[in-house]
């Protein structure tokens, strides 16, 4: 595997496939990135579970904070790192005592640990290193286009109503008379020959 | 099975675009709004701490410039870029997240004079300085590197002169010093040059030129590469260091390759103002999509023209790098094998005078300040766009008191000489 680049297909099967992502260093502070990639994942449907020994007793929009991999009470598919270099193999040797084991290790944008990958892999677990999960959604989906940047996608496709779709609203305000008034006029017209 | 790399001519018509969501328009629609609706007040404060990917005001961003900034980025082979007003309003808002008071740049002395001035003067009154180096002398620049130096900046193509810059040189000596290579590619346009591929870490535009193309509309873009690594030695604190503009948040740790690119948006353009207006994005745009084509055509034009006045008896010199005895010819070859560019000068054997009248006889060639229009475009620097500098700056920057100017357009290249022809004779 080469994980200096990553073929889009290889991400994309991944964002596609994972159900539930448990995120190590997850930070109750709303400006580390941490907390952006968490509410964001969230958003997009993600089963997002945080886990960080020092904030055990809070939660993160909602969510109950957990101290370890192995105090996760349903199976895991990624775990999304938010660690240092340094930190990454613990936690990798923490994801391979899970039964099940997690399907994809995710190592966040920065850190990056070849041996941890190696091992992890050779559990039959994929591995992105180097890259940010929020991010690479937002690329394959084409909405971080909104900053400028380069999605690297191309489409002649109508894309997807990025809110929930148009519906009938019962807010909306109603105009009296006008419109009405003229066609009940025309109608009024039509039966008076 | 490995993704396709799309051509060129493909990211040209395509990359950023894709049909309307609410009405399906195929064209990119001109969003000509200020602003736009937030879902609730939680997606309004995401927005605003720059939390989800979204359209706040049309001064820090707007879908219709997304397009273009997203098609540039494309066509240059960056991670991102932000569309602004004007090439000028592109360097003033790099150089914003670069340098504080006391803090250089090193810049090549052929540059386009409207740089020069703005260099010399107005970033004076900010405090950064500059120094100024000789792009045929890659020695030049190594001598100029002090530990205040910030950045490197070059053109790839030089204006007025044409002659063709060694960025892979220039981007050794700004590895070596720690800073960033800044390449204005105006002249060049991704398609005959991308200065990415040659290690430039930022590529700014005056998208008014060829990019655009039509001479209808101003804009400026910079283009990140993502290939600076901003933390390294905090000599970039609006890069590395948390932001209390956006309460605390550090902008290269949670944008990664694409950071610089929001650092100018999200600081610059926010804070100094040089928003594009969408209407001209959708005219660069709209240009944009034939620019292969163009550049094809404004490139033979060129080069039929400069054979032309290398062979006339009333000229004494032409300054064009796809001429094969041109100096620059070499590295023509190797940075814009498809051409040299549309934009060169030459000097005739009876000096000014002669040039002065050369210009009022053209009929078809148009006397003004632009380069890079579908028109055949003539001037000379001396009086005008050099007019500022001083009779050694204006020789060292290509811009010499007999030297003549030509932007050549995209009409039949016998009409281009026959009127050089009367011209000249007249």
């Amino acid at each position: 595997m080469n994980h200096d680049a990553y073929d889009d297909n290889y991400i994309r099967a991944i964002l596609n496939s994972v159900k539930s992502i448990a995120m190590v260093g997850a930070s109750p502070v709303n400006v580390r990135p941490s907390y952006f990639a968490f509410k964001y994942l969230a958003q997009r449907g993600y089963d997002m579970i945080p886990v960080n020994p020092g904030h055990v007793g809070k939660s993160l929009l909602g969510k109950p904070f957990v101290a370890s991999l192995a105090d996760i009470d349903r199976p895991i598919d990624m775990i999304d790192i938010f660690r240092n270099s340094s930190h990454i193999m613990p936690v990798v040797d923490e994801a391979l005592k899970l039964s099940p084991l997690p399907k994809v290790i995710w190592m966040q944008l920065g850190a990056r640990d070849d041996a941890a990958a190696e091992k992890a892999e050779a559990a039959g677990i994929k591995v992105v290193m180097n890259r940010c999960p929020k991010i690479e959604y937002g690329r394959l989906s084409s909405e971080i286009s909104w900053m400028g940047v380069n999605s690297r996608t191309l489409s002649s496709k109508r894309a997807p109503i990025p809110t929930q779709g148009m519906r009938l609203s019962l807010n909306r305000m109603s105009v009296g008379g006008g419109e009405t008034a003229a066609s009940d006029r025309a109608a009024k017209n039509k039966s008076e020959p | 099975m490995t993704d396709r790399h799309p051509g060129f001519s493909t990211l040209a018509v395509h990359a950023g675009a894709q049909p309307d969501p609410t009405t399906g328009a195929r064209a990119t629609p001109i969003y000509q709004t200020t602003s736009f609706v937030f879902n609730d007040a939680d997606h309004a404060a995401s927005l605003f701490g720059l939390q989800a990917f979204g359209n706040i005001y049309t001064r820090i961003g707007n879908p219709t410039n997304a397009v273009l900034e997203e098609r540039v980025a494309a066509l240059e082979g960056g991670t991102a870029a932000l569309a602004v007003a004007s090439g000028h309003a592109a360097q003033v808002v790099v150089f914003q997240q670069l340098l504080m008071p006391g803090d250089e740049i090193i810049a090549a002395r052929k540059l386009y004079g409207g740089s020069i001035n703005q260099f010399t003067h107005a970033f004076k009154s900010f405090g950064w300085n500059v120094a100024w180096a000789d792009s045929d002398d890659v020695a030049s620049f190594e001598r100029a590197v002090t530990p205040h130096t910030k950045a490197i900046f070059i053109e790839s193509i030089a204006n007025p002169s044409g002659s063709i810059t060694d960025i892979e040189a220039i981007a050794a000596v700004a590895r070596k010093a720690g800073v960033p290579l800044i390449v204005d590619n105006t002249l060049a346009t991704p398609y005959l040059i991308r200065p990415i591929d040659h290690g430039a870490d930022i590529v700014v535009h005056s998208l008014t030129k060829f990019l655009g193309g039509h001479g209808n509309s101003l804009g400026g873009i910079i283009v990140d590469a993502g290939t600076f690594d901003w933390s390294k030695d905090n000599k970039y604190p609006m890069l590395s260091e948390p932001r209390p503009e956006y309460h605390g948040i550090k902008l290269q740790e949670t944008f990664g390759n694409f950071a610089f690119a929001i650092a100018c948006r999200v600081l610059g353009l926010r804070d100094l103002g040089p928003a594009l207006s969408p209407f001209n994005a959708f005219m660069i745009l709209t240009g944009i999509e034939t620019l292969p084509l163009r550049m094809q055509k404004h490139c033979e034009n060129a080069k039929a023209v400069a054979e032309f006045l290398a062979g006339h008896p009333k000229v004494a010199a032409v300054n064009y790098a796809g001429l094969a005895s041109d100096r620059y010819n070499n590295l023509a070859r190797k940075y814009a094998p498809k051409g040299a560019g549309a934009v060169f000068t030459f000097s005739l054997k009876d000096g000014y005078d002669a040039g002065v009248n050369l210009v009022s006889n053209l009929k078809l060639f148009s006397h003004l300040a632009n380069v890079g229009d579908t028109r055949s475009l003539v001037i000379h620097p001396a009086s005008t766009t050099h007019s500022q500098l001083d009779d050694a700056a204006k020789v060292k920057s290509g811009a010499a008191p007999d030297v003549v100017r030509l932007s050549i357009g995209i009409e039949d290249k016998e009409d281009l000489i026959a009127d050089l022809e009367q011209a000249l004779t007249a």
